[in-house]
């Protein structure tokens, strides 16, 4: 029984790594090309997750309710890099966090506007809505199955993307140097747009696929995002491998660490204490993690030395 | 009106102005009856002595904290920890307060100050959502409902109560007062000149064989302690404190605070406290939703005056500046 749930625990630690790398991924790429700190990436997540839900329940059709949304929060995310962000790319680290830290605000108080204000709740889709047997008995979501299966997609799109085509190319040769791109010709502004709608995009599409599980709610985006921070300053700011390896690491303690913390701190200390002191424990348990990491190597895992 | 143009002039002007409507509010609300603005004065100048601390280290030390709120969090916990166990002692909790802000500063400061840049930013943020976290889930101290303090803190003397607003007021007043001194002449002593050094260039500092790391830690604790005063000072207001003061949104609007009044000038973040409230009050008049005309609004004033009230105040009357 404990090696089931112990089983079952460890794939919900590494479906929470895969939804904190799809929302990384897109935060570690705006950082690593544009030298942008954008804490409104949470905001995308959460307007991907009310306009997939508003979707799906007019359409009935979560596949459509996908191909629907995150083109049209990446268009949002279009709408305000060309608007706002764009003449902060100069600017200092500080005039970014302001900015962004106005769209988050603003972003919460229009959901709550636009939509009823404890927010959605959503259906799983019927077709995802069953459990598949795995080994020990265990019965397991096939939805959670689905969003772990996702993530390993996103995770070979970007590889190929930025190893294997030309825009890839652009990006890693983008943060490496972005003055000597543009001085090669490149249309540099073209580039940060296009790469800030993927982003958008991919935090969107993590925004629908929790949904079903979490619900849509207004400063949904905001939880996720520091724990997406967190992910990113682990894995090395700008590494797209480091922030896949980060979040699933940080998923699964983050996960493993609320379920079994106080049967692990028991073997050490009365049942009782450990009780007591577990949850406080396992709230914390990234953040240590996080903690040692940046001790020991202060870039991050996969982080560059020169930044 | 010549004597208006001149730079030095306009910010005295301005100073007497702020200075003057903190140290009347509690008589204007004595004429006009409205013994609510007592207590929301008080608050404001809460808010202004956590922005005077975060302007030490953000605006003259160029760190870029985003967590702290942290430091309003201690002080505030501290008294209402003290008070849970009916301790009610003014400097015990004082001191205590002092001495675990100044504890986690040297901590968190010890970790965060080692990186640069971005990872600064999100360190201080995690590390207090960290904390944040943690008051929420221990249930004894209320977790997220927060701790009811029945009896504010108590002085050991008749001349002076907690309870008496107008006491309190002038009492906040003074603090925030001290704090200004303190950070006026703190920037002004060899120390302020090295930290200033470090934010424009550390290399450099480096070079000319100071510690910069040190001197960072030092001012990082003296933010987080004098911040941690805000924070016994707002247990005492409210007579309640929740994790809802560590939030990180607190943290931002406390950025803000320093930006709009103007960074790195002394008077700046109480310029900028009192009209971060005059502008929600205003914006919150207009609508409910109020955040749907801050937020731009915040976004313009970053784009639009970097350099906050101080810096309009700078500018020339030919738009030079």
């Amino acid at each position: 029984m404990e090696w089931a749930l112990l089983i079952e625990q460890t794939l919900n630690g590494i479906q929470f790594g895969m939804l904190l790398f799809l929302l990384a991924a897109g935060l570690t790429l705006t950082f690593g090309i544009m030298d942008l700190v954008n804490l409104a990436h949470g905001s995308m997540y959460m307007l991907g997750a009310f306009v997939g839900a508003t979707i799906f329940l007019w359409t009935g059709s979560f596949i459509l309710a996908i191909l629907l949304a995150v083109p049209l929060v990446a268009g949002i995310g279009i709408v305000v890099e060309v608007s706002t962000l764009r003449t902060l790319y100069q600017r200092h680290h500080l005039d970014q966090v302001l900015a962004t830290f106005g769209l988050i605000l603003f972003f919460n108080e229009l959901v709550q506007v636009v939509w009823p204000l404890d927010g959605l709740s959503v259906p799983f889709p019927d077709y995802l809505n069953f459990t598949v047997p795995l080994l020990f008995g265990i019965e397991y979501s096939v939805y959670r199955l689905m969003i772990i299966g996702a993530g390993i997609v996103v995770a070979i799109g970007m590889y190929i993307l930025v190893a294997k085509t030309r825009l890839g190319m652009l990006i890693r040769a983008g943060a490496a140097d972005r003055t000597m791109i543009y001085a090669l010709g490149t249309n540099i502004r073209l580039l940060f747009t296009l790469v800030f709608g993927l982003g958008t995009a991919l935090g969107a599409l993590a925004g629908i696929l929790m949904a079903p599980i979490l619900g849509a709610n207004s400063g949904m985006g905001e939880q996720i995002i520091i724990i997406a921070f967190v992910v990113i300053v682990i894995g090395g700011i700008g590494s797209v491998r480091g922030s896949l390896i980060a979040a699933l690491i940080t998923g699964l303690i983050d996960t493993l660490g609320r379920s079994f913390l106080d049967v692990l701190l028991a073997f050490f200390i009365p049942v009782n204490a450990a009780e007591a002191a577990a949850p406080a424990i396992s709230s914390m348990l990234i953040y240590i993690f996080m903690t040692c990491v940046l001790f020991f190597k202060p870039q991050g895992l996969f982080g560059s030395q020169t930044r | 009106m010549r004597v208006l143009n001149s730079l030095q002039n306009r910010r005295t002007i301005l100073a007497i102005l702020v200075i003057g409507t903190c140290a009347l509010a509690p008589i204007a609300a004595g004429i006009l009856d409205q013994p609510y603005y007592i207590n929301l004065f008080s608050r404001l100048m809460i808010w202004a002595i956590a922005a005077i601390s975060l302007n030490l280290i953000l605006g003259y030390g160029g760190m870029i904290s985003f967590g702290h709120s942290l430091y309003l969090g201690i002080g505030a916990y501290t008294v209402g920890i003290f008070a849970y166990y009916d301790i009610y002692n003014f400097y015990l909790q004082l001191v205590t307060a002092v001495a675990v802000a100044a504890f986690i500063a040297l901590i968190f400061g010890g970790i965060s100050l080692r990186t640069r840049g971005v990872y600064f930013i999100m360190i201080t943020m995690a590390l207090t959502q960290m904390v944040y976290f943690l008051s929420i889930s221990i249930e004894e101290y209320g977790s997220d409902d927060g701790l009811i303090i029945y009896d504010r803190s108590d002085f050991g003397t008749d001349l002076i109560s907690m309870d008496n607003p107008v006491q309190r007021y002038y009492l906040i007043f003074l603090v925030m007062i001290a704090c200004l001194y303190f950070s006026h002449r703190l920037i002004r002593s060899r120390f302020g000149y090295v930290i200033r050094g470090t934010k424009s260039n550390e290399t450099r500092m480096e070079v000319l064989g100071y510690s910069t790391f040190r001197y960072r830690l030092v001012c990082f604790i003296l933010a987080g302690v004098m911040c941690a005063l805000g924070g016994v000072l707002s247990a005492n207001v409210e007579k309640f404190v929740s994790p809802d003061i560590m939030h990180w949104t607190r943290s931002g609007e406390l950025i803000f605070m320093v930006v709009l009044g103007g960074m790195a000038s002394i008077l700046g973040p109480v310029t900028g406290a009192l009209v971060f409230w005059l502008l929600s009050e205003f914006f919150s008049r207009i609508t409910e939703h109020w955040h749907l005309i801050f937020g731009p609004f915040l976004i313009l004033v970053v784009l639009l005056s970097p350099r906050g009230i101080d810096g309009l105040l700078s500018i020339k009357r030919s738009g030079n500046e």
